[in-house]
């Protein structure tokens, strides 16, 4: 996608390396976003393969192809992937690619930090990958690395674990640093807070969680570290300390974590409905507000992860409470985005099939969430597969949905020629199917009561979790048509298309910009109207 | 999603059959449950109207949105010649959007916050458990009287790896079961001695988690005799899947037959143990009660073969402790080793077991020592001597 805009460089009397050179040294916003997208998706089908192993594991009762304890490593890391090298750089990437086309501006504000804040990231995944292949081999505490598991009774690869999230760390808060810059200092005159676009506001109150809590994840690693080698106690009670403390700790860094993970693609739908409806998005302000809310929200909710390890009465009733306000602005969005499509004039392109799926499969995963947040019920629903129900839909059908929807969506702007619409509809309708059969069964097994991260299970679970497999398998297929669809993307196979693509579009990047855009968005300002 | 669909249906007219006779074994092994149990307690069971109760208002939201949604998919579509409108606010829909939520949810919070008060009220119970997890087993010790037991998974690892066929309750099945008495308040104290783990059993709708170094209270009041499994709720380590827990409810008469018994065993084994000290095992006693109990308490970690697992738990098979320095050897098991996985054995094990363990991992496995560990060995180390 990036070829075609060299002569635009060459024009003007630009010169930059080509090759593996071009992107090593690249500080250009779109070759970097475009790193961060196709790493991203690396990591998906990587952490893909380690879901495939459990659930092959997982497809009838005892122990076929792993043992337990690498059972373990592979969950924990496919949650490590998934969130850190999977859904995290997307949005990074596409926050690269969108940000200053949305906001006039001709780059993002640090570019050479840009470049370092994704060239760390590799190494950081090489360096937690390795550890699989060690002695004891890699984490297998879970994602979470709840202590004393971590620390005492972990392997000694957890030191790779430690370095590895210190890098990953270290990479989102650059990124987060270079959105809030940009956004700050680079929109274009008269582009005014409250007319930024939507995905451009979700990304900014994104970049200040991010900013919060990344430096709290490191300081837990760094703890654990510490215990687990220089003798400290931070989360030892023999020493003085609490293995109750560690969990506040991860899970204040963790809540704000998980809207890390959902505000960027809300923003996303937001931008896509409006464009198939033809109609401007209902209630922007209040879009705008109840963003903020629930990042606001989000750091006085963290214990409702912990509601089993022993709170005092008062302390579970206020998070309670608190979880269950969090539905009212997350409400008000969806039902905004109904009333967006309410008396519009609908059509149903790949990234607006992705958006409605979205919509309907996010509020799914939202309302199992808000049936967690009841305390007595949660009691009953913690640990189970009705807790891995819930967050994959918000996490695969929320998060990673959004991320395909905005990938076609903005993928002919990129490229300035169409995607094979063809295949890209057999991708939704693969993986919208397979995806339910998936994740939706995994509701009932949970209810019945089959605890989450065993390598084995009662036989009462056996028929549900066969199906459970089947879904998986076909939903891990399915993506290699997503491939099969980016390298045709890639290799510019398709009609041209005109510079707004699609006909229902607003907004600076299709009104102002041709397809594909330049390699330097703006050079100039555009006017704000 | 037709299948799905087919069975929500199907579950829906047999779980509305099933109420009437819940809680019995069958229930509870139904391969197509959907839903969670009743349970067999008072407050199990207002945890489950509120579950319904949610869920009910959940489907209701849903089916109105989505309703909403489909209707705009269906009427509002380009190709059928629709024209957007140009409305794009209007405050008094968002506020009402805003407030009617707010209402529902003070709706759900009252009887929330009223179940979730009775639950955590441990006062005045009749009698107290209190509940250890380990890797990966529950200790059971009777507050107010002189009982106290391990409970481990009964499965054999044939049927785990597939070499034997799976019983009805495979993976849900313990040597010891904790037996408690119905209609009594139980309350539970629970705690760890290495990793956090969680006990839960469903149908008491309790689950808390087991801190090292920490205490936590839960309690219960069965209303109906019967056998209730639950499974830890905490990742724990590489044998998570593998610590059941099983609760036998009865009667309180039966119930305090059954401790008395209990006690009186407990009283003979520790005179016997003091008789067996003046004794000595022959070789052959030695190794075949060894590799029974090492089987069933060394070989979750250190595997059936002495092998350990590189890296995790190390290898006992031509180490130095389990072929050089006796003493040792007897030390690290009697006492475990702080900081690591290895349990204090001492009071786990019978002075017995614990000496034919130590015989058998001195002697397998190509380990030959010749070395013969008794009992008075044993208690020696116990004692500081």
């Amino acid at each position: 996608m990036s070829e075609a805009t060299e002569h635009l460089d060459h024009a003007h009397s630009h010169h930059h390396p080509s090759g593996i050179k071009r992107w090593l040294y690249t500080t250009n916003h779109k070759d970097i976003g475009t790193l961060y997208l196709w790493f991203a998706f690396i990591m998906f089908l990587t952490g893909g393969a380690m879901a495939m192993v459990i659930r092959a594991e997982l497809f009838q009762p005892g122990l076929q192809i792993v043992e337990p304890n690498f059972f373990n490593q592979m969950t924990t890391v496919h949650g490590l992937i998934m969130v850190f090298g999977a859904v995290m750089p997307a949005f990074t990437g596409l926050a690269n690619w969108l940000v200053p086309m949305m906001i006039g501006a001709p780059d993002m504000a640090l570019p050479r930090m840009n470049n370092w804040s994704f060239w760390i990231l590799p190494f950081a995944f090489l360096i937690l990958l390795s550890s699989l292949f060690l002695e004891g081999g890699g984490p297998a505490f879970g994602w979470t690395f709840y202590a004393p598991l971590s620390t005492q009774y972990s392997a000694d690869s957890t030191a790779l674990f430690v370095f590895s999230v210190h890098i990953m760390g270290a990479s989102s808060i650059m990124g987060a640093i270079n959105v809030i810059v940009t956004i700050f200092n680079m929109r274009a005159p008269g582009m005014t807070w409250m007319k930024l676009p939507l995905f451009v506001w979700t990304w900014l109150i994104t970049a200040f969680l991010l900013i919060a809590v990344m430096p709290v994840l490191a300081g837990a690693v760094t703890m654990v570290l510490t215990d687990k080698f220089f003798g400290t106690s931070f989360f030892n009670a023999a020493g003085g300390g609490d293995p109750v403390m560690f969990q506040h700790i991860f899970w204040f860094f963790g809540h704000p974590e998980v809207y890390i993970m959902i505000l960027p693609a809300f923003g996303i739908i937001s931008q896509i409905v409006p464009t198939f409806s033809r109609k401007k998005l209902f209630g922007y302000a209040s879009m705008v507000y109840a963003t903020a809310s629930i990042a606001l929200l989000s750091f006085i909710v963290w214990a409702h992860h912990m509601f089993t390890t022993g709170m005092p009465l008062v302390g579970e009733m206020f998070f309670m409470f608190a979880t269950m306000l969090i539905s009212v602005p997350t409400g008000v969005k969806v039902f905004n985005w109904v009333a967006t499509m309410w008396r519009g004039s609908l059509s149903f392109e790949v990234p607006m099939l992705f958006a409605i799926a979205f919509i309907v499969l996010f509020t799914i995963g939202g309302l199992s969430g808000l049936m967690l947040a009841i305390t007595p019920v949660d009691f009953q629903y913690h640990d189970t597969y009705f807790v891995v129900a819930h967050f994959h839909y918000v996490l695969v059908t929320g998060a990673v949905f959004s991320i395909m929807a905005a990938v076609y969506y903005w993928l002919p702007k990129w490229t300035g020629h169409m995607f094979d619409v063809t295949l890209a509809k057999w991708h939704f309708w693969c993986s919208l199917i397979s995806v339910n059969v998936l994740f939706f069964p995994m509701h009932f097994v949970g209810l019945a009561g089959m605890p989450r991260r065993i390598p084995d299970y009662a036989l009462q679970f056996a028929d549900f979790n066969k199906w459970i497999s089947i879904g998986g398998f076909a939903f891990g297929l399915s993506q290699l048509i997503f491939l099969a669809v980016l390298i045709k993307a890639c290799r510019k196979q398709g009609v041209p298309v005109d510079d707004r693509v699609w006909e229902g579009a607003e907004g600076l990047e299709w009104q102002e910009l041709p397809s594909p855009a330049p390699y330097h968005s703006f050079e100039t300002p555009p006017v704000i109207k | 999603m037709i299948v799905s669909w087919r069975m929500v249906v199907g579950s829906l007219s047999w779980s509305l059959l099933a109420s009437t006779v819940m809680a019995d074994e069958k229930s509870s092994n139904d391969p197509y449950r959907l839903n969670l149990s009743p349970g067999v307690t008072d407050i199990s069971g207002q945890v489950y109207d509120l579950h319904m109760l949610m869920f009910g208002i959940c489907v209701v939201i849903a089916a109105l949105v989505f309703g909403a949604m489909f209707i705009a998919i269906w009427r509002h579509r380009k190709s059928r010649g629709a024209q957007a409108a140009h409305f794009h606010e209007n405050v008094k829909v968002e506020i009402a959007w805003t407030v009617i939520p707010f209402i529902i949810l003070i709706v759900m919070a009252v009887p929330a916050a009223r179940t979730l008060i009775a639950m955590e009220d441990t006062s005045e119970p009749d009698l107290t458990i209190l509940i250890t997890g380990s890797q990966w087993k529950w200790h059971y010790r009777y507050m107010d009287r002189e009982v106290e037991y391990y409970s481990r998974l009964a499965s054999q690892p044939e049927q785990i790896a597939n070499k034997l066929s799976k019983g009805a309750n495979y993976l849900l099945e313990v040597d010891r079961p904790l037996v408690l008495p119905t209609d009594k308040k139980v309350r539970f104290l629970m705690t760890s001695d290495d990793v956090i783990h969680s006990w839960w059993v469903p149908a008491f709708a309790v689950k808390k988690d087991a801190n090292p170094g920490f205490i936590n209270e839960a309690w219960t009041k069965i209303n109906q005799p019967g056998i209730y499994r639950g499974q830890c709720a905490e990742l724990c380590g590489k044998d998570h899947g593998f610590m059941p827990i099983v609760v036998i409810a009865k009667a309180p008469d039966e119930y305090e037959r059954w401790i008395s018994q209990q006690e009186a065993i407990a009283r003979e084994a520790k005179a016997e143990e003091q008789r067996l000290l003046s004794m000595n095992m022959g070789m052959d006693e030695l190794m075949k009660k060894g590799e029974a109990v090492y089987q069933s308490t060394c070989a979750a970690c250190h595997m059936p073969t002495g092998t350990g697992l590189p890296g995790v738990f190390p290898a006992l098979k031509g180490s130095k402790i389990t072929t050089q320095d006796q003493a040792a050897h007897i030390d690290i098991v009697v006492h475990g080793k702080s900081g690591t996985a290895m349990q204090a054995f001492g009071k786990q094990l019978s002075l017995a077991e614990l000496a034919a363990v130590i015989t058998y991992e001195r002697n397998a496995w190509g380990n030959n020592t010749g070395d013969m560990v008794q009992a008075k060995d044993v208690n020696a180390v116990i004692n500081g001597n």
